[in-house]
C-alpha cells in the first residue's frame, strides 16, 4: 500500500489544514468556505432584489479562486491518489448504517443510498440532498461561518462565538444522526 | 499571476480533505456516532497548528506578504445565532455529510449529485439574506 494512496493519517491532514488557515492568514486575508456561497448569490444578480447581496463580493474573489483550487485538488486525489482501501471505517458503524439500509463503503467516499445517480427518480433523495444543503446554507450564515470559519479559524484565536457555533453544530449533527436518521431511512 | 498563490492553496487543501476522507459521509456519520477518533483528531491538530500559529503570529508581530501588520479580527458578539444558526448548521452537515468547503472539493471530483446539495446551500444562504433582518441575532 502506497503513503499516497492510503488514507492519510489525521495529524498529517490536521496540520496541513491549519497550515492553510496560516498561510491565508499571511496574505492578509481570512480562511472560511461558506463566504464563498455568498459571493454566488451576488454573482447571480441577486444584489438587485436583496441587500445583503449587494456588497463587495468582488474583494473575495481570492476565496473563489481557493475553491477552484480545492475542485482541482479534490479531482487529482479522487482520481490519481484513490485505493480501494480508502474509507476503511469503524465495522461497528458499518452494521449501524447495515441497519439504515445504507450502503457499506467498499472505498468509496459516498453511500450510493443518498448519492446514487437514481436520485432522479427518487424524489426523496432528491429533497433530502437539497434540504440538507439548505440548512447548511442558512446554518451557516446565520451563525457567520463554518467548519472553516469557526472551528479551524475562529477556534486557533480563541474566540467565544466560534466555541458556541461549534458546540451548536455537534449538538445539531448528533440530533440528526441519533433522532432524525431511524426516521428518514 | 496574484490569485496562483491562492489557487495553490486551495488544490493543497482539496487533496487533503479528499485523502483524509473528510469529504466523506462516512466519515461525517462515524463521527457522531463516535466510533472513531479521525474526525476529531483531524480537526484537533488543525486547531493546536492554529492556535500555535496565531500566537507566532502575534507575540512576533509578524507582518504580512504585503508588509502590512496582520490583524486577525473578532467574531462578532452574540449568542443566539451561534446556537441556532449552529445548529441548524450542524443538522445538514450531519444529513448530508459534508460542510461548505467539501461539497465544492466532491463536485470538483465529479460526484454531480452532490450538486444539489450546493443548490440547497446557495437557497439556504438566499433564504439567510432575504429574512437577515428579523431574524434575532
Amino acid at each position: 500500500m502506497n503513503i499516497l494512496t492510503s488514507t492519510w493519517h489525521w495529524s498529517v491532514s490536521g496540520f496541513i489544514i491549519g497550515v492553510v488557515m496560516l498561510c491565508l492568514t499571511y496574505f492578509g486575508k481570512t480562511f472560511g468556505m461558506s463566504t464563498n456561497l455568498r459571493s454566488l448569490c451576488s454573482i447571480a444578480g441577486l444584489g438587485k432584489k436583496v441587500p445583503f447581496f449587494n456588497w463587495d463580493w468582488k474583494s473575495q474573489r481570492w476565496n473563489l479562486v481557493v475553491v477552484l483550487g480545492a475542485m482541482l485538488g479534490g479531482f487529482f486525489a479522487t482520481h490519481f491518489l484513490s485505493d480501494p482501501s480508502n474509507v476503511s471505517i469503524n465495522p461497528a458503524t458499518i452494521l449501524k448504517l447495515n441497519k439504515l439500509g445504507i450502503d457499506a463503503p467498499n472505498g468509496k467516499l459516498l453511500p450510493e443510498a443518498l448519492f446514487g445517480s437514481d436520485v432522479f427518480q427518487s424524489p426523496k433523495k432528491l429533497f433530502l440532498l437539497i434540504f440538507g444543503g439548505f440548512l447548511i446554507g442558512f446554518g451557516s450564515r446565520y451563525a457567520g461561518g463554518c467548519t472553516s470559519g469557526h472551528a479551524i479559524s475562529g477556534l486557533s484565536n480563541f474566540q467565544l462565538p466560534s466555541l458556541k457555533a461549534v458546540i451548536g453544530f455537534f449538538v445539531g449533527g448528533l440530533i440528526m444522526v441519533n433522532f432524525i436518521f431511524p426516521l428518514i431511512f | 499571476m496574484k490569485l496562483i498563490k491562492y489557487l495553490v492553496v486551495g488544490f493543497v487543501f482539496g487533496v487533503v480533505l479528499t485523502k483524509t476522507e473528510a469529504v466523506s459521509w462516512y466519515r461525517i456519520f462515524e463521527m457522531f456516532q463516535f466510533e472513531s477518533f479521525h474526525m476529531y483528531g483531524i480537526i484537533m491538530t488543525a486547531i493546536t497548528t492554529g492556535v500555535i500559529g496565531i500566537q507566532i503570529i502575534k507575540r512576533f508581530h509578524i507582518k504580512d506578504i504585503k508588509g502590512l501588520p496582520i490583524e486577525i479580527l473578532d467574531k462578532e458578539r452574540g449568542t443566539f445565532r451561534y446556537w441556532i444558526g449552529g445548529l441548524i448548521f450542524g443538522l445538514g452537515w450531519a444529513l448530508v455529510g459534508s460542510c461548505p468547503g467539501p461539497i465544492y472539493i466532491l463536485i470538483g471530483s465529479g460526484f454531480i449529485t452532490v450538486g444539489f446539495v450546493l443548490f440547497g446551500a446557495l437557497f439556504g444562504t438566499f433564504i439567510y439574506g432575504f429574512f437577515k433582518d428579523k431574524l434575532p441575532h
